[in-house]
């Protein structure tokens, strides 16, 4: 006879005694449809809000109730996880919301000027009574600059990077990380007023007989010292994974350092180096503020992006935007829906060849 | 790999002991010249490292354009504070404290005391907003979501991060100006006794649009951070608290909020330091003025950032240098908030390597 048996006899080994109790779906559902409705009567009969604070309030009631009704039956501890599961669960919701509306409105509305005329056209001769003029100009600045700045960051980023894996040992690399890291997070609009004060108020009036110059290449300068960390970071991250036997087995069949980087080592990173060069471009693609300090923001098409200013995509929403005609919110609208559309696709595809990247597996 | 490489690989070769006629037959198409005269020691038969090679070449060039990210923000610091100092000369009135932005006329009068002000509060509504969903999310894709929707979940995180800020800009000032009209009438109505929430109207761009719209912006970043730290967490230390009969959010609260805490502390400042920086969203959705003002529902507002945007096209030489000295301020203290964000993050990286 067991010590259990012996002392409690009237205790009963069965699988209901030995679980503790649950709190069932039913009531919980039953705990929400009464906070609700409970929110819905104080707040409607007493007219201090509208259904938004009907949800919230609502919301509140529920957890609470939760707590409450869930401790009565399971207990504090495992009541209380349920509320927090709740509110986490809730936090994921309201997350999800302002991307939905974003995107929602980004369509109802960009939708509009979608046409042949928007992407054929500039806004040279564009008055505010007119309802047409497109981006054109727009695309074609964000096609260059973007494109010239990934010409100058993608060779140092990834050197830098090499730098970084390769090479550097000690105090100095270490220095260089932490900074590369610290410029990660540089406002965009700082690297703007950098390339304005060195390179169009210094350096274009070189070329310029002595005036300073707004020209699509300084908008590039600053967007590579925007995308250079990111660049180098991610390279940094995916030169890591490269598998150190790889490396060991080029040089022990003799060949030099820096052709074992070159032909062993980037390639097998190369995928990882892509995804990580299309995130940062797409991240340029979509800055304003360095494009509106240096570029100019010219209304006709101008394919020279060294003399004579530029626009850009986003530089042409916020144009747009600020724009008194009662045609420019629909410009606007369609010009966002379209670099959205060019950011996304460019940020999906990366995200795609990431999945497929077999280092990272 | 130690310092030098070329030499440290081939030279524990040497030490095995091989003898010259094998080294010759491996290493002869690198440089054979070197065998001519095999010298006594170890790695003597191996070539020699040349002074001038494309491996010397390569490497200076790496190191380089490593040494480049210093130059940079070298060359940033010294640039603005060069076009700053004219223009901070050049003021009539105390550049820290004066709330006026006139440096265009004769006698230049310009200060950031609103600008700042403004940067601040916007940042500070964003995070109160912010990090609490955003630790939430993060907790859920970590420990709640099934895989099948926490992948699709992070990956829709993730382009809300991709997003421009002057696309939330213009939405935030077309379309969730309205809400939040309506909400600051009714937090006026009821809660009109706090200062935060008195004045008479009108309400609409102020303060609290921007600090939302800003949080939106936040929050990906926020998340992302915080969710690689919830994943680090070692998942001893989980199964240990759940073994001794932790709930779920037991465990989360014993095993995985400690020992994230750096690492989401660190993910709150660099939120902070995109949330201080941000331009374009803040330009298109706060009403500009340029009162002392800490009420946040009422029109009006302004940052650093939003008034470099708004006022640069009317800006002549003083008035540019005037914007580059506010963008000065605005860089010292994103640098200084990434700086102890990273230093944080740093810390514990060398902590955990140290432990494993």
């Amino acid at each position: 006879m067991s010590l259990v048996d012996r002392e409690m006899p009237q205790v009963v080994m069965t699988p209901d005694n030995i679980r503790s109790r649950r709190f069932p779906l039913v009531a919980n559902l039953l705990v929400a449809v009464v906070a609700f409705a409970v929110s819905a009567v104080v707040v409607l009969t007493t007219g201090i809000g509208n259904w938004v604070l009907v949800i919230v309030l609502g919301g509140v009631l529920y957890l609470a109730g939760l707590n409450f009704a869930a401790g009565r039956v399971e207990g504090k501890r495992a009541a209380r996880n349920r509320m927090w599961q709740a509110a986490i669960h809730t936090a994921c919701l309201l997350a999800v919301l302002p991307l939905a509306s974003v995107i929602w409105t980004l369509i109802s509305k960009g939708a509009g000027r979608l046409d042949g005329d928007f992407f054929g056209t500039s806004m040279a001769n564009i008055g505010a009574r007119d309802a047409n003029g497109g981006a054109y100009h727009a695309i074609v600045g964000t096609l260059e600059q973007v494109g010239i700045a990934t010409l100058f960051a993608v060779p140092l980023g990834v050197l830098g990077a090499i730098y970084l894996v390769e090479y550097g040992r000690g105090r100095f690399a270490g220095t260089i990380r932490f900074f590369v890291d610290v410029m990660t997070g540089i406002p965009s609009i700082v690297a703007g007023l950098f390339v304005l004060s060195f390179w169009v108020l210094v350096v274009s009036k070189w070329f310029n007989d002595g005036n300073p110059e707004y020209s699509g290449f300084a908008a590039s300068l600053a967007l590579t010292v925007l995308m250079l960390p990111t660049i180098v970071r991610s390279t940094e991250e995916m030169l890591r994974l490269v598998p150190g036997p790889l490396r060991e087995g080029s040089y022990a069949l003799g060949v030099p350092q820096w052709k074992t980087i070159l032909k062993i080592v980037l390639p097998t990173a190369a995928p990882g180096i892509v995804t990580g060069v299309m995130l940062a471009v797409a991240r340029a693609a979509g800055e304003t503020a360095p494009v509106l300090l240096v570029a100019g923001g010219l209304a006709r098409i101008n394919f020279d992006p060294f003399s004579g200013g530029q626009a850009s995509l986003a530089l042409y929403v916020y144009q747009q935007a600020a724009d008194a005609s009662k045609f420019a919110p629909a410009r606007a609208w369609t010009a966002a829906l379209t670099l959205v559309a060019l950011v996304l696709i460019l940020t999906i595809a990366a995200k795609l060849l990431a999945r497929r990247n077999k280092l990272t597996r | 790999m130690g310092d030098y490489p070329s030499r440290s690989v081939n030279s524990t070769a040497g030490h095995l002991g091989v003898t010259p006629r094998h080294a010759q037959g491996a290493g002869s198409g690198v440089s054979p010249s070197a065998y001519e005269e095999p010298p006594i020691g170890g790695g003597g038969a191996l070539p020699k490292k040349s002074r001038f090679s494309l491996e010397t070449g390569f490497r200076g060039l790496s190191t380089a354009a490593g040494a480049m990210v210093l130059v940079i923000i070298v060359a940033i610091a010294v640039f603005l504070i060069s076009k700053a100092i004219p223009a901070i000369q050049a003021d009539s009135e105390n550049f820290l404290t004066y709330n006026r932005w006139s440096p265009n006329e004769a006698t230049p009068a310009f200060g950031i005391a609103v600008l700042a002000l403004g940067t601040v509060l916007t940042s500070l509504i964003a995070l109160v907003v912010a990090v609490p969903i955003a630790l939430g999310i993060a907790l859920f894709l970590t420990h709640y979501a099934p895989r099948r929707l926490a992948t699709p979940l992070g990956f829709v995180i993730d382009l809300l991060a991709a997003v421009p800020s002057v696309v939330f800009g213009l939405w935030g000032r077309d379309l969730f100006q309205q809400p939040v009209r309506d909400f600051s009438v009714w937090l006026n109505h009821y809660f009109g006794w706090l200062p935060i929430f008195g004045g008479e109207g009108p309400f609409g761009q102020s303060l609290m649009l921007g600090g939302l719209v800003l949080a939106i912006m936040v929050l990906p970043i926020v998340t992302s951070l915080s969710r690689e730290v919830f994943q680090q967490t070692p998942g001893m230390n989980e199964e240990a608290a759940l073994a001794l009969g932790a709930t779920k959010w037991e465990m989360i609260r014993t095993a995985v909020l400690p020992y994230g805490k750096p690492g989401v502390i660190a993910a709150v400042m660099l939120g902070l330091g995109r949330a201080l920086g941000e331009t374009i969203a803040l330009a298109l959705t706060l009403g500009i003025t340029w009162e002392i003002s800490f009420n946040l529902i009422q029109t009006g507002g302004n940052s650093i950032a939003a008034n470099i945007a708004n006022s640069f096209n009317e800006a002549n030489d003083t008035g540019r240098g005037a914007l580059i000295a506010s963008g000065l301020v605005l860089f010292a203290i994103t640098l200084i908030v990434n700086m102890t964000a990273r230093a944080i993050i740093y810390r514990r990286r060398e902590f955990r390597d140290s432990a494993a």
